[in-house]
């Protein structure tokens, strides 16, 4: 029997705060919210972090230590884009999979999206995910639908799924079609200060389309999505947002166009925030020589350039953050010709190593930028709290340990998804310990 | 001599060596279709589904009548007699038709890359008789086939393919055969009927049918599918006949004599005009029959043949 991620899920009895002290010691904290990145204590009580600082004082006893030498003790981290599939399609995935699948892979948040079935698009919806994800390993923060059953057509009550625990709202999977209920959408999410996130996708433009137009789609045969098919709708959205004062954030960005609307658009003072996708920092169309439809995906791979620009946008902070855009599927949606494959590929569980591995190792980001990109951000962009070390925070840490390495195989996988673009790759970091209001809830051990 | 690939899934990195083995080998195979009794015992028990998930006349029964003349059993299945249409995966129907120990595949599909897919399906020999937009390598040989046959070489020679570039998976079979060979190929076409990115087809690429035309030995002209006009890839038919289509006044216009292809079936008057198509330049049916050749000779080299040779 192959051991999960050669890991553990551990559940407290109840997921409350966690009533031990806890110290950890001899790690590198790096908290940029407080500008901190050295070795320094960590000490929780009652859930909340008490401590951080270069000595222990003599009256903190702890009744539990860990031991971070050569690790980076980082604030929780978070996903601000995943697919939990429940309700809806259980056979994928459940809040309870994707939630621990979230917790090996580091993080101890996640937003998930609403395009499930029902959609969450009301009040009772949203408050169905959050109180399936009550007793969770992960905290789970639901994104409302813009518009009813994303037909595009009239707006979902936005304040009542605010009132029910909703932080954002998105079509995710589709663009919303006529610009003016977009704009009424903007215009609407602002008496409510959420984000509207957007999925840029011109479905004139990428109909039939199975994989990014360029070279690669020549080669293959296969019809073509364009990368202009994410531009315009990129611009579209921008420009929206500039003149109604709203905020929208871009999902999975994946060309340098939108890279370069992105980085114009917040020099002009636009409140546009943007992510992108592991799969769009580590691969591009010329890895799917081999149909594999494991890296199909929406937006599809793109090329080299496109990639180059990804890779730029997240070293000047045009790209916010990274989201895992984590889309299980089951085998028989995948184990088909490739323009029959379904869309998606899973991510919580390979997220934070294919980051080490490409951005850090290759030095692209310092590893504060790293804790930004995956943890501050999304939770500013989200309104939430989380995100620091701070005194009288809530203690959700990471500990990450960047010197291990690691092959990835997908029958460890904690998601019931084993659609993984990354499958056999050999990676660098992972989260050694993932700890939930001063809980331990995972823990990781051997492969160094 | 073998060949050196196992399956024929396309004609993008097939050597120099390999077309020519399979072009000597059609060359004698046309010769055996010349005799009074055109049957060879040379597969004899060996089984070959064809496989047809996509609507076909010509190049199914083009590869039935090799495999009959090779005396292989030939087994058709086609998607409105199959399971597919009750929802099974294509691993399923592949995995349930190999069970029945069948030796060689012939797969024709509308998406691409199910020949490559079969071949993680199944342990037989897969020949693609034409995957959506990607190869169609049967056909490519055979319009090198025919070339050689009536203009003696390939090497050197220019070949100009005209038409819907864009959808076709015979104009990029032969724009990379055609390449390996040495030949000079220019696609030509409307830029909205041409792909977006052709670098990877490594041949020129123009919309002036003039530019094509001039100096070429063999003109290929493609089948214009006339529902296109309705998703505003052209304006009208009229205007792509004028633009685009093959008549006798463009041909007066030319210093040299050149073949006319056409991989069928003919729009006539449309892409081709009927005095064209039936003139002297045509040399559409020899590519006919030189396609039964073609795939007799892919079938025997595939299913073993030459291998003690």
């Amino acid at each position: 029997m192959l051991e999960k991620n050669d890991g553990q899920i551990i559940f407290p009895p109840v997921l409350g705060a966690s009533p031990q002290k806890l110290l950890i010691k001899n790690g590198r904290v790096i908290d940029p919210a407080n500008s901190v990145d050295g070795q320094l204590f960590i000490g929780v009580e009652q859930g909340v972090i008490t401590l951080c600082a270069k000595e222990v004082p003599a009256d903190f006893s702890p009744q539990e230590e860990i031991d971070a030498t050569g690790m980076w003790v980082v604030p929780g981290l978070m996903d601000m884009h995943v697919h939990l599939r429940e309700p809806g399609r259980e056979d994928k995935e459940t809040i309870e999979t994707g939630t621990q699948a979230a917790c090996a892979g580091g993080f101890t948040s996640i937003a998930c999206m609403p395009n499930t079935n029902p959609v969450l698009d009301e009040e009772s919806k949203i408050r169905y995910v959050v109180q399936r994800a009550q007793d969770s390993v992960c905290r789970v923060y639901p994104i409302g639908s813009i518009t009813k059953g994303l037909l595009g057509e009239e707006l979902s009550p936005f304040g009542e799924m605010v009132r029910a625990g909703a932080r954002a709202v998105s079509d995710d999977g589709r663009s919303v079609r006529m610009a003016n209920i977009m704009k009424n959408a903007l215009n609407y999410s602002k008496s409510f200060r959420i984000p509207v996130i957007c999925h840029c996708e011109d479905a004139d433009l990428t109909r039939g389309g199975h994989m990014n137009e360029g070279a690669m789609s020549t080669l293959l045969g296969v019809w073509g999505m364009p990368s202009i098919a994410e531009e315009v709708i990129v611009a579209r959205d921008i420009m929206l947002a500039s003149y109604t004062g709203a905020r929208v954030h871009i999902a999975h960005v994946s060309t340098a166009g939108s890279v370069r609307l992105v980085r114009d658009a917040k020099k002009l003072g636009v409140l546009v925030t943007c992510e992108t996708c592991p799969h769009y920092i580590a691969l591009t169309d010329d890895d799917l020589m081999t149909y594999d439809t494991n890296r199909k995906m929406n937006p599809p791979l793109r090329t080299l350039a496109d990639r180059e620009a990804i890779l730029m946008g997240l070293a000047d902070g045009t790209i916010d953050v990274i989201a895992s855009d984590h889309a299980p599927h089951v085998s028989e949606d995948k184990d088909v010709e490739f323009d029959a494959a379904a869309f998606g590929v899973v991510g919580l569980e390979t997220s934070l190593a294919v980051v080490m591995t490409y951005l850090i190792e290759k030095e692209i980001l310092l590893p504060s930028e790293l804790v930004e990109k995956m943890s501050l951000f999304p939770n500013r962009i989200l309104g939430l709290a989380g995100g620091t070390l701070s005194k009288g925070s809530v203690a959700d840490i990471t500990i990450i340990d960047p010197n291990a390495r690691w092959t990835v195989d997908s029958r460890c996988f904690y998601s019931k998804g084993r659609n993984t673009p990354f499958e056999g790759f050999n990676l660098h970091g992972c989260a050694r310990y993932t700890i939930l209001s001063g809980n331990v809830v995972y823990e990781r051990k051997g492969q160094s | 001599m073998p060949l050196t690939i196992k399956h024929l899934l396309g004609l993008k990195g097939v050597s120099e060596q390999d077309i020519t083995l399979i072009l000597d080998n059609a060359d004698n195979f046309y010769e055996v279709l010349q005799r009074e009794i055109k049957q060879v015992p040379t597969l004899k028990g060996i089984t070959v589904v064809n496989l047809f998930f996509e609507n076909s006349t010509r190049t199914r029964i083009s590869f039935e009548l090799a495999e009959k003349r090779l005396s292989a059993s030939p087994l058709n299945f086609s998607t409105s007699t199959s399971s597919v249409s009750k929802g099974e995966s294509l691993r399923d129907t592949m995995r349930n038709i190999e069970a029945m120990k069948i030796d060689m595949v012939v797969v024709r599909h509308a998406a691409a890359g199910v020949p490559a897919f079969l071949t993680q399906c199944t342990g037989a020999t897969i020949i693609n008789a034409g995957d959506g937009l990607h190869e169609h390598p049967t056909q490519a040989i055979l319009d090198m086939m025919t070339i050689r046959q009536k203009l003696g070489r390939l090497k050197g020679l220019k070949v100009a393919i005209i038409g819907d570039i864009l959808h076709s998976r015979v104009a990029r079979s032969n724009a990379w055969g055609m390449t390996t060979m040495g030949m000079k190929v220019v696609l030509c076409g409307p830029p909205t009927l041409m792909p977006q990115h052709p670098s990877p087809l490594g041949v020129e690429v123009t919309d002036s049918i003039d530019k094509a035309l001039a100096g070429a030995d063999v003109v290929m002209m493609l089948r214009l599918q006339l529902e296109r006009q309705g998703s505003g890839l052209f304006p009208s038919i009229r205007e792509y006949r004028e633009r685009y289509g093959l008549d006798l006044e463009k041909l007066s216009r030319l210093t040299k004599k050149v073949l006319v292809m056409h991989p069928g079936p003919i729009n006539r008057g449309i892409e081709l005009a009927s005095n064209v198509a039936d003139g002297d330049h045509s040399v559409i049916l020899d590519q006919v029959t030189n396609g039964v050749a073609v795939r007799m000779a892919v079938l025997y080299l595939l299913g073993g043949g030459g291998e003690n040779a």
